[in-house]
């Protein structure tokens, strides 16, 4: 172990964790703001109440999001500094712009929504909360095009005096068209996410509180949250199928690792179950279904897709000697991880629909267990899509041009990293026991009172009157 | 003005305004124990940077995102250098940022008094730690000619640094107690007035000291009158608090807070993180820059964006503008 390996394991292990948060940050912003937005439009108190409600579970799980961001930026410089002076003329810009454009507007409407609501007019109000929506959403752009950048280097040159990359074409790199397909797919994955949790406390409320004056708020939200799932899935499915056709272009190595694909076939087919030999060079046993991954990888059902030990041989040519191949038990189990964790999200959301068809009331304990897991599942699908992507893109830190083991810093010490690594490993281990019990606890609380709502009152003086939200 | 110019002075202008909004903050947070006597008085403590400690925030988001942009050997050599001290404030962040969020979600004693150790520790230590980092970005840092840290942490406490920190962390301890007479009514303004002057006449004497190191160590006409600016505001601001005129010492308290990171960034420039070795390890607005073409793109979204978030950042605080105090405390 060396300080290279810790540092690497601390930025996974921290990204990993940042993105359990960021998800429902992203989709459920939105939601609420729907929800808001259905109040403002029928007047009826029970979208308020689940606005105030999901808002709340929104909060909790907001704070986590955005201090566990703050690492994120500091973690290149602190760890990664030789990445970050090879990179920082292209990947520094789209940081700073998203922290002026995206963060900015959504650290501050999030503080007029939370406290504004007996502060500003009802359609100010309305709109922070979509001010902040589409400030955390504008975020993920800035920072997919960055990540992009590492996937699919473009517009910029080497500069052979520094050794850097420098930009050439700012347009180039926001339209990376890796940037354009994941920002839709990593959206989409979100939303998944936040149908999910909307989903599972409605169907929570319908089932074991059922005699409660709410259930058709409830209710509604069950369904809600379902269709959410949906849809999502159907735009996770259909973006990343073009993600895929675009990844065996510009990062055949991932495809072929994603498939545990030896060598280059034409038509390939797709493993359903590929076990390869220990040292990660061929495969020993397969269960495949013919043609699928030439379409899945091309578009077409007899094309190409290149092989692992093919792509190795062109790649040492190219670069010299070495291994350019990722660790393909970990990219090819993620993907697969990935794909199976969002299904089966989609598959209860079909089932609790179904459950409420024609008005009936789902009672089944199973469904209630199935409902329950439904925020854990596409959570973990997603991790799996970034564990897939970024270890997909090994040995390269950027691809074809930086290795990770150039990238980190040559400064910080082993014991250094050791201790950053175990003193977030620790922090971050809390920090999730305390939210997941507060989630639980104001999810179980179920929607608020919302009869002494406390209306904008110019008329009277208002020294002593409590504010309508205190921390 | 070339475009490193500028960019050196947007980055100095982020950490100035990151320095006076937080600043205030983390007093707001340290003087937790202080003036908050009971739960509902923390409580009116706390509210008073609710709704806008998240944004202030972000300025320390976009400054590191503004040096990593434009001048990245600045950013990677400074935040792997001093790793440690980077360390310590993320984590205190971390605790602070979620303390807020977290410490009025349940009612049980035990529960609060936990987060309002995160809150003073975190607030504490990034306000000592920041005059630390910064006193030794101005006094030099062992730098090979990779321009690669080559010191260890006792290289960071030193003497001058320590002061740095000192200073700091008055500054900041007067800047909150001044927010808070400005923010609040009743007897917790009073003690907040009370308090403010008596560490205002503290955080004097260490500014002036320190300003007055900074000056010997290096030196620029600019921060020099800078520095004179930075005692004379802070005086006022005390004096101000003195007798009572809350705005006023706030403005002194923000002024002087703000002349002084100007002062360290004008006897700065135009190196920008010096090395006590190898003088070819320091590093410049020059050697340090990235190209003309991306602080011209940089330029311009900061051109276009910056008066925007202003005008809503100021907007935010226009709408929190009333005081509050124990009468406006919700029961839950």
């Amino acid at each position: 172990m060396d300080a290279l390996d810790v540092a690497r394991w601390q930025f996974g292990v921290t990204t990993v964790y940042h993105f359990l948060f960021v998800p429902l940050t992203i989709g459920l912003s939105v939601l609420v703001a729907i929800l808001q937005t259905m109040w403002h439009r029928t007047g009826n108190e029970r979208y308020l109440k689940l606005t105030k409600f999901y808002g709340k579970l929104f909060l909790i799980n907001f704070a986590m999001g955005v201090v566990t961001g703050i690492v994120q930026e500091f973690q290149f410089g602190m760890n990664w500094s030789d990445y970050s002076r090879f990179v920082g003329d292209v990947f520094g810009a789209p940081l700073a712009i998203e922290a002026l454009v995206a963060f900015f507007l959504e650290s501050t409407f999030i503080g007029l929504w939370i406290f504004g609501w007996d502060r500003l007019p009802k359609r100010a109000h309305l709109a922070s909360i979509w001010a902040a929506a589409i400030g955390t959403n504008l975020s993920a752009y800035f920072i997919l095009a960055a990540n992009s950048f590492m996937q699919n280097p473009v517009g910029y040159r080497l500069n052979p005096d520094t050794g850097r990359a420098e930009l050439t074409d700012f347009l180039a790199v926001m339209t990376n068209k890796v940037a354009l397909i994941t920002f839709p797919h990593t959206l989409a994955g979100s939303f998944l996410v936040a149908g999910s949790l909307v989903v599972a406390v409605g169907l929570y409320h319908v089932i074991r509180n059922r005699d409660s004056a709410d259930t058709g708020a409830y209710r509604f939200a069950t369904k809600f949250g379902s269709w959410v799932v949906l849809v999502s899935t159907a735009a996770v499915v259909f973006t990343g199928d073009i993600q895929g056709k675009i990844m065996t272009e510009v990062q055949p190595m991932k495809m072929a690792a994603a498939e545990g694909l030896y060598t280059t076939e034409s038509p390939a087919s797709f493993s359903v179950l590929t076990i390869g030999s220990l040292d990660g060079s061929r495969e020993v046993f397969a269960i495949k279904i013919p043609y699928l991954l030439s379409y899945l990888g091309t578009g077409d059902p007899n094309g190409t897709v290149h092989g692992i030990n093919d792509l190795q041989a062109q790649y040492a040519s190219q670069y010299g000697a070495g291994s350019y191949t990722p660790i393909i038990p970990v990219t090819y189990w993620s993907f697969r991880f990935m794909i199976a964790f969002g299904m089966a999200a989609a598959a209860i959301a079909l089932l609790v629909l179904w459950s409420q068809r024609k008005g009936r009331t789902p009672t089944s304990k199973w469904l209630l267990r199935a409902g329950l897991a439904m925020p854990v599942l596409p959570l973990l699908a997603n991790s799996f899509g970034w564990i897939f992507t970024e270890m997909g893109r090994q040995p390269w830190i950027v691809f074809g041009e930086m290795l990770t083991r150039n990238g980190v810093s040559r400064s910080v010490s082993l014991a250094e990293v050791l201790t950053s690594f175990t003193a977030f490993t620790l922090i971050y281990a809390t920090l999730a026991v305390i939210e997941v019990k507060l989630l639980l606890r104001y999810a179980k609380a179920g929607v608020p009172d919302v009869s002494e709502e406390h209306p904008i009152d110019d008329t009277h003086d208002d020294a002593e009157r409590p504010l309508a939200f205190a921390y | 003005m070339d475009l490193t110019t500028i960019w050196f002075l947007l980055v100095a202008v982020l950490f100035t305004g990151y320095f006076i909004l937080e600043g205030f903050d983390f007093g707001v947070g340290m003087l937790l124990p202080v003036l908050g006597r009971d739960d509902r008085e923390r409580r009116v403590l706390i509210n008073t940077i609710g709704p806008v400690w998240d944004g202030n925030e972000v300025w320390l988001i976009t400054a590191g995102g503004a040096m990593f942009a434009a001048f990245p050997e600045w950013y990677a050599t400074l935040f792997s250098g001093f790793y440690l001290p980077l360390l310590l404030i993320l984590l205190a962040l971390i605790a602070r940022g979620v303390a807020f969020e977290y410490r009025h979600k349940r009612p049980e004693a035990s529960w609060k008094r936990r987060w309002d150790a995160a809150i003073v520790v975190g607030s504490l230590l990034p306000a000592i730690l920041w005059g630390v980092a910064f006193a030794n970005i101005l006094r030099g840092v062992p730098l090979d000619a990779d321009h690669e840290y080559v010191g260890g942490l006792l290289n960071l406490l030193n003497p001058y640094a320590l002061l740095g920190g000192a200073t700091t962390l008055a500054l900041f301890l007067t800047h909150g107690a001044v927010f808070l007479a400005l923010k609040t009514t009743g007897d917790i303004r009073e003690r907040a007035g009370a308090l403010a002057v008596r560490l205002g006449v503290g955080a004097a004497v260490l500014a002036v000291g320190f300003l007055t190191w900074t000056l010997s160590i290096r030196s620029s006409a600019a921060a020099v009158v800078l520095a004179v600016g930075a005692a004379l505001a802070l005086l006022g601001g005390v004096a101000a608090a003195k007798v009572r005129r809350e705005g006023w010492a706030f403005t002194g308290t923000a002024v002087a807070i703000g002349l002084a990171v100007a002062t360290l960034f004008a006897a700065l420039f135009p190196n920008v993180l010096p090395s006590t070795l190898d003088a070819a390890g320091t590093l410049t607005t020059t050697n340090a820059a990235s190209t003309p073409y991306t602080l011209k793109i940089m330029t311009w979204v900061a051109v276009i964006f910056t008066p925007i978030v202003l005008a809503y950042q100021g907007w935010t605080y226009w709408v929190f503008r009333k005081r509050i105090g124990v009468a406006n405390i919700p029961q839950h």
